[in-house]
């Protein structure tokens, strides 16, 4: 009796571990076979579950892979945060098809709470990052043996906002008030402007730890909030103002861009291995094929809005709906361009103004050598794309009207 | 009738007896069905009457606001009305196309993998180490406080080192390695350990009499291990399944709001806090999933434990 329940219990297990791996495989074909792998289970009766099972679910996936030419390199790249237009130009890139042109197959990593995309860069887990200047220069201090390669932001998105009625209307007017920061080294361009009017940040105001969206806000938890421009800002407006029953409008709130008041950091760069770079010509070579076919992408994005909309909320479902997308494209292509020295070029003043924030708050304790940086692959992939007929500049880019809608939809 | 023959009276004894017990199970499962609603209902009013009464009191309030917020955070920000957030389950949330309790039962499927990979694997391990440990008494010295001390590790700090051990470094087996499997193998790192310990204590709760017993019919290894000290152990085990089983969701929800995996309970949840502001509706609703889900998989463990072990008492001692 005893024994008998015992090889129910073990063929039980089995049973659930293929029909788990079965389901593994992503198509739907997990139902059909519950009732096979109990026999076989019981009849095999050892060594069991997971290396048998799992090679199911790996069929399908290796079969996907040859629809792509043979000749196409595989090479990844991990995203800061979750798909969302903020990186637009690399799902547009991949997904029209310039990555193909160069001969790259890029696969694109989402990014996450913990992720930091310098380290994944660093222990080799994706060969190229994207990542805020200050956010990769850090561990780089610390020894990751990374370079910035392409500066493509070329101008802060984080704001402190505030209610108007607030009346928080510069820096000098957040003494004493309750201000909000996401904290992890995004509270800096916020400490360096407090600084620049001769405010201390421990005790001229009152920090507060903030969410990563505007609940705070609105609840009247804080009188400023940080905000990114294409993301949180983005949030306020798409909710219900319970005073009219419309959405907020952008009247209702006051803002402080830390591009006017000088303290602005830079943020997405792409970022790749320094060692390899220095070591291995394909991969400077990839680089360069990299940098070109991403460009291209923000390119696209600039003379294509909606197109690019399209294929950002395409790409997997982001977090923000399809108006939130649009805001954010609108939003981050005004980071983007125009790129004065090309896109993708660093801007020697902005790189200055960055380092000066981060060894004056302390985050660096000194300045970066000359390797944080280079500008050489951005040169060549705008020379290429020069080349062909492509404008690199956007000097008469115009930011456009976004109809926000309420949650973002 | 005294002349009725005593096999027919047994056999109508035992068949009365049956029939009570299934009275009795049908009983029980009625008042726990009953209990558990009439506790729902509880909890619902007592948000829905936190949430009336402080709202109330901050109307009165609105003119002479002396006393501040008597019942803190009652609006429909930070408290979304029981109706919003339910109803939320048949709304389609904007830019898809399925209700959202389609959704959330999409995700929660994706999590479910994750987490009986996890919950296998963890099982398996941590059997080996209970077997091991009950062998070899020094081992058991030596190496249970690592055992131990593994736990102590916050999760979120494996997290991502995992993911980027995934990606990189298990292209040694013969499938390519996804993020899930990363997922799967967090929530093995909280699996492994009530089974271990549990398993330990279950090996060695055989009574020393049916040792002897199994010693005297000069039974090896194997056979005592299979007759007497595993099904001895059960109990034990069932108890650490549970735990398991539990915390093997956890795991998997931890790791995909750490690892970035692109979908599951951990992933809508993060997505949810992020939307909050114009959204709180419906962070409320995918944590109600997380639970149903945790809830879910710790019936199935019961159900497992009574076509094995029978209910419980029966079986637990042999």
């Amino acid at each position: 009796m005893k024994q008998l329940k015992l090889w129910r219990l073990l063929a039980l297990l089995l049973a659930a571990a293929l029909v788990l791996a079965s389901c593994g495989n992503d198509d739907d074909d997990d139902s059909s076979d519950s009732g096979t792998p109990v026999a076989q289970a019981t009849a095999a009766s050892e060594e069991p579950e997971v290396p048998a099972a799992t090679a199911v679910s790996a069929a399908p996936v290796v079969t996907d892979e040859p629809s792509a030419p043979e000749e196409l390199q595989e090479i990844s790249l991990q995203l800061q945060w979750v798909p969302q237009s903020q990186f637009a130009g690399y799902f547009a890139a991949r997904d029209l098809g310039y990555y193909n042109d160069v001969g790259l197959d890029v696969e694109i990593i989402d990014g996450s709470v913990d992720i930091v995309p310098a380290t994944v860069l660093a222990s080799g887990g994706a060969d190229f990052a994207i990542s805020w200047v200050p956010r990769g220069l850090v561990p780089r201090e610390e020894g990751l043996n990374i370079t910035n390669i392409a500066q493509v932001y070329q101008r802060s998105g984080t704001l402190q906002v505030s209610f108007v009625d607030a009346g928080i209307n510069d820096v000098t007017d957040l003494e004493g008030r309750l201000v909000g920061n996401w904290g992890f080294g995004n509270e800096l361009e916020l400490f360096a402007g407090l600084n620049s009017v001769g405010l201390d940040p421990q005790s001229d105001v009152t920090l507060v730890q903030q969410d990563f969206n505007m609940t705070a806000l609105i609840n009247g938890d804080i009188d400023a909030a940080q905000a990114m421009i294409y993301n949180e800002y983005a949030q306020v407006l798409e909710t219900i103002n319970p005073e009219t029953g419309e959405l907020f409008q952008p009247e209702d709130f006051a803002v402080i861009d830390w591009n006017e008041v000088g303290t602005a950091m830079l943020q997405d760069a792409i970022w790749a291995d320094a060692g390899r770079l220095a070591d291995d010509a394909m991969y400077r070579d990839i680089a360069v094929r990299f940098v070109e076919a991403s460009l291209r992408g923000w390119i696209f994005c600039r003379d294509n809005f909606q197109a690019c909309v399209d294929i950002v909320v395409g790409a997997s479902p982001p977090f923000g709906g399809p108006s939130h997308q649009a805001w954010m494209l609108n939003e981050v292509n005004a980071l983007v361009w125009p790129s004065p020295g090309g896109v993708g070029v660093m801007d020697q003043g902005l790189y200055d103004q960055t380092i000066d924030v981060a060894t004056s708050q302390g985050i660096l304790t000194e300045e970066p050598d000359a390797g944080a940086f280079r500008t050489d692959i951005a040169e060549e992939a705008v020379a290429n794309l020069v080349a062909a007929g492509y404008d690199v500049y956007g000097n008469d880019f115009l930011r456009g009207v976004v109809q926000l809608q309420e949650g973002g939809n | 009738m005294p002349s009725e023959d005593p096999l027919v009276r047994d056999q109508r004894s035992t068949q009365q007896a049956t029939s009570e017990a299934r009275r009795d199970a049908l009983a029980r499962m009625v008042r726990k069905t009953v209990t558990f609603v009439v506790f729902l209902a509880l909890l619902a009013g007592l948000y829905t009457g936190y949430k009336a009464f402080g709202q109330a009191i901050d109307d009165a309030q609105q003119d002479w606001a002396v006393v501040g917020s008597v019942l803190p955070r009652t609006d429909n920000l930070n408290m979304p009305p029981l109706s919003e957030i339910f109803g939320q389950f048949g709304e389609t949330p904007g830019g898809q196309d399925q209700i959202y309790i389609k959704i959330l039962f999409d995700e929660a499927l994706f999590t479910l993998r994750e987490a009986a990979v996890g919950f296998v694997v963890g099982l398996i391990i941590g059997m080996a180490i209970a077997l091991v440990l009950a062998q070899w008494r020094r081992l058991e010295q030596g190496l249970l406080p690592y055992v131990i001390a593994s736990q102590t590790i916050p999760l979120i700090a494996i997290a991502p080192i995992i993911v980027i051990w995934g990606r990189k470094n298990f292209d040694v087996f013969p499938w390519e390695w996804q993020n899930w499997m990363s997922v799967a193998i967090i929530a093995t790192y909280l699996t492994f350990f009530p089974v271990a310990v549990n398993g330990l204590r279950g090996l060695q709760a055989a009574r020393p009499e049916n040792k002897e017993l199994m010693a005297s019919y000069a039974a090896n290894w194997g056979q005592t291990l299979w007759r007497l000290r595993l099904p001895a152990s059960l109990p034990y085990l069932f108890a650490a399944f549970k735990i398991a089983a539990t915390s093997s969701i956890v795991g998997a929800i931890v790791g995909e709001i750490s690892a970035g995996v692109e979908g599951g309970l951990g992933r809508r949840i993060l997505r949810e806090a992020f939307n909050y502001t114009t959204g709180p509706d419906r962070l409320f609703a995918s944590v109600l999933g997380a639970a149903v889900l945790g809830i879910f998989v710790f019936l199935v463990v019961i159900g497992v434990e009574r076509l094995v072990v029978g209910r419980q008492g029966k079986g637990a001692v042999v």
